[in-house]
């Protein structure tokens, strides 16, 4: 007992980083199920329709039943493959998006007891260079995409893969611009110290010192977010910039010859990008874990948010669980409900707990709202025809970044020499 | 043997590996992939130098942009294997020699120099962002200027290339 005791305390660096890499894998491959749930629901509500609702309560259990089933898909490797570049990319597609979780730093504050001595953080590392690294795992990762539509030997992916490389190409100089104006405002690239640069108030205490309001050290930076945004959507190769992937002119584009869970696998790396571009729209853009509402003792209430949300959602699982006539529904879902409104309670028990969960829980919220909006422009939008593609990429956002560049860069200066 | 010195060997083995794949390997697609695995072991290199901004730009510039339009061109040409010929007579007898005479040369000039091995004592010589830009602004202004004036030259050029002939 004694010697585990010690390796911990030695080591216990190593081992809380594998155990967080391991607890982040798992909550985000979960959330990456229910991710296409969710989307599948809320495009079928904008279309009239029902959405999976066979599998389980509200179709609740249809993640579940797609992961297995990719697993026990034949899967067929087509005749005349390059054979390790064809294995190669769903790997590096999936490993290069997983990866860039891990300098995402999800709340402010680190948990109130420590790992033998160890503090545990909300990251799993966070660099000074942090949006650098994010920047470089992207500019990697669209291997995945080009070499997998280049190895299947065949036309339709490998139109796919070129379509896809010139895209990521154009639009990696457009959103890495975009966030210059960012980074002069922050004077780091450290995605911490950008989220801590958004403190306070700006406008006479009226709006948060979010980037994308701010006067605070710099000019409000909307035009850099919509050009990062736009450009963003455009790397994750989603709605209306799926080009790679288009149905109607290219089969299944660049994933055409891949079955089974390689397919799985560039679905699962799309899914998390979506994630990784909303925390970072959120971080820097959106304040991050930064409250909406003022730090006045008269706004404290809003603390007592996460509990509003939690306890009345809680309470309506429990409801409608109970209307199932199925075991799933009749115990599974009261349970789930009243786990989550017990959740909710405690909150407003254990004041502690509550401050602590204040920075995950703005976080997490503007997340899941970019995540909506992913699904809102997917079930809005029509494809671009590729010309207009690649002119709103080169003849829109790159031009239109540069100027905001130099209009934030004129305001730092005129800031800094006051 | 200390954790960095083992890693730096691990990044020089996979760099020197990359570097002969490049020049062994039949398939264009491949050698550019040996030369990406090469481009992301140097980055690794760096960051052990303590060299963090210089390893991220290594990554998005070389790693990223530079080598994804190489591997752009070679699908788009859709170019096949490689065919071996023996024209060159240089090659096929002053080749070695000339390789070992460079790599003694080499050699010599870093025992001259001192250890190759990665410098970890000072990790504040190149790390800071601010302190590269300083420099990069200041005292190496002349060059700064004159090389993006240079690329500026070169996407000029290319634009003149690819420009509609005039109907």
């Amino acid at each position: 007992m004694n010697a585990v005791n010690s390796f911990l305390t030695q080591y216990g660096f190593w081992v809380l980083t594998i155990i967080k890499i391991g607890l982040l894998l798992f909550i985000v491959l979960t959330v990456n199920a229910y991710l296409t749930w969710f989307e599948r629901k809320v495009v079928a509500l904008m279309q009239s329709r029902v959405g999976p609702h066979r599998v389980g309560p509200h179709g609740l259990l249809q993640p579940a039943a797609d992961g297995l089933k990719f697993l026990f898909k034949e899967d067929a490797m087509p005749a005349g493959v390059d054979k390790f570049v064809y294995l190669l990319a769903p790997f590096l597609a999936l490993t290069l998006s997983l990866a860039s979780l891990s300098v995402i730093p999800f709340g402010p504050k680190p948990l109130p007891f420590s790992f033998f001595g160890h503090q545990i953080d909300l990251w799993i590392t966070n660099p000074d260079i942090g949006l650098l690294v994010l920047f470089a795992i992207t500019a990697l990762g669209v291997y995945g995409v080009a070499l997998a539509g280049w190895a299947s030997n065949s036309k339709y992916p490998l139109l796919g893969g070129l379509r896809s490389s010139a895209q990521m190409v154009s639009y990696e100089l457009a959103m890495t611009m975009s966030v210059v104006g960012v980074l002069l405002m922050a004077n780091s690239f450290g995605l911490t110290q950008i989220i801590e640069a958004q403190r306070g108030r700006t406008l006479w205490g009226v709006l948060p010192a979010w980037n994308i309001v701010s006067f605070h050290g710099g000019f409000p930076q909307i035009v850099g977010f919509l050009c990062f945004f736009i450009a963003a959507i455009a790397e994750t190769n989603r709605v209306p910039f799926d080009l790679p992937e288009a149905e109607s002119e290219l089969v299944a584009g660049f994933h055409t010859e891949y079955s089974s869970f390689k397919f799985a696998m560039f679905f699962i790396a799309e899914y998390t990008s979506m994630i990784t571009v909303s925390a970072l729209c959120a971080i820097l853009f959106f304040g991050g874990w930064n409250s909406l509402f003022p730090a006045t003792p008269f706004w404290h209430f809003t603390h007592y948010l996460p509990s509003l949300i939690l306890i009345p959602f809680g309470l309506w699982v429990i409801y409608d669980g109970i209307k199932y006539e199925t075991l799933f529904g009749r115990i599974v879902l009261p349970g789930l409900g009243t786990a989550i409104a017990a959740i909710g309670a405690a909150l407003i028990v254990f004041p502690a707990a509550n401050e602590f969960i204040q920075g995950p829980f703005w976080l997490l919220s503007k997340i899941f709202f970019f995540l909506f909006f992913y699904v809102w422009a997917r079930g809005t939008l029509p494809r671009f025809r590729y010309d207009q593609l690649m002119n709103i990429g080169w003849k829109l956002l790159l031009p239109v970044s540069i100027a905001n560049v130099i209009v934030t860069a004129g305001f730092v200066l005129f800031r800094s020499n006051r | 043997m200390s954790a960095p010195l083992i890693v730096f060997f691990v990044l020089a083995a996979l760099a020197v590996i990359g570097a002969l794949s490049l020049i062994l390997q039949k398939h264009p697609i491949h050698s550019a992939l040996s030369l990406i695995v090469v481009m992301v072991a140097l980055a690794g290199l760096y960051l052990l130098m303590g060299a963090e901004f210089v390893a991220a730009v290594q990554i998005i510039v070389y790693g990223g942009a530079i080598m994804v339009l190489f591997v752009f061109v070679i699908m788009l040409l859709n170019a096949g294997e490689e065919e071996h010929t023996d024209f060159s007579k240089l090659a096929k007898f002053g080749g070695l020699p000339l390789a070992l005479a460079l790599t003694g040369l080499l050699a010599a000039a870093m025992i001259h120099h001192g250890s190759a091995a990665p410098n970890t004592t000072s990790p504040d010589t190149l790390a800071s962002t601010s302190q590269l830009s300083t420099m990069l602004f200041s005292t190496f202004v002349y060059p700064f200027e004159l090389t993006s004036f240079l690329i500026l030259v070169a996407i000029m050029g290319a634009l003149v290339l690819a420009q509609r002939e005039k109907s």
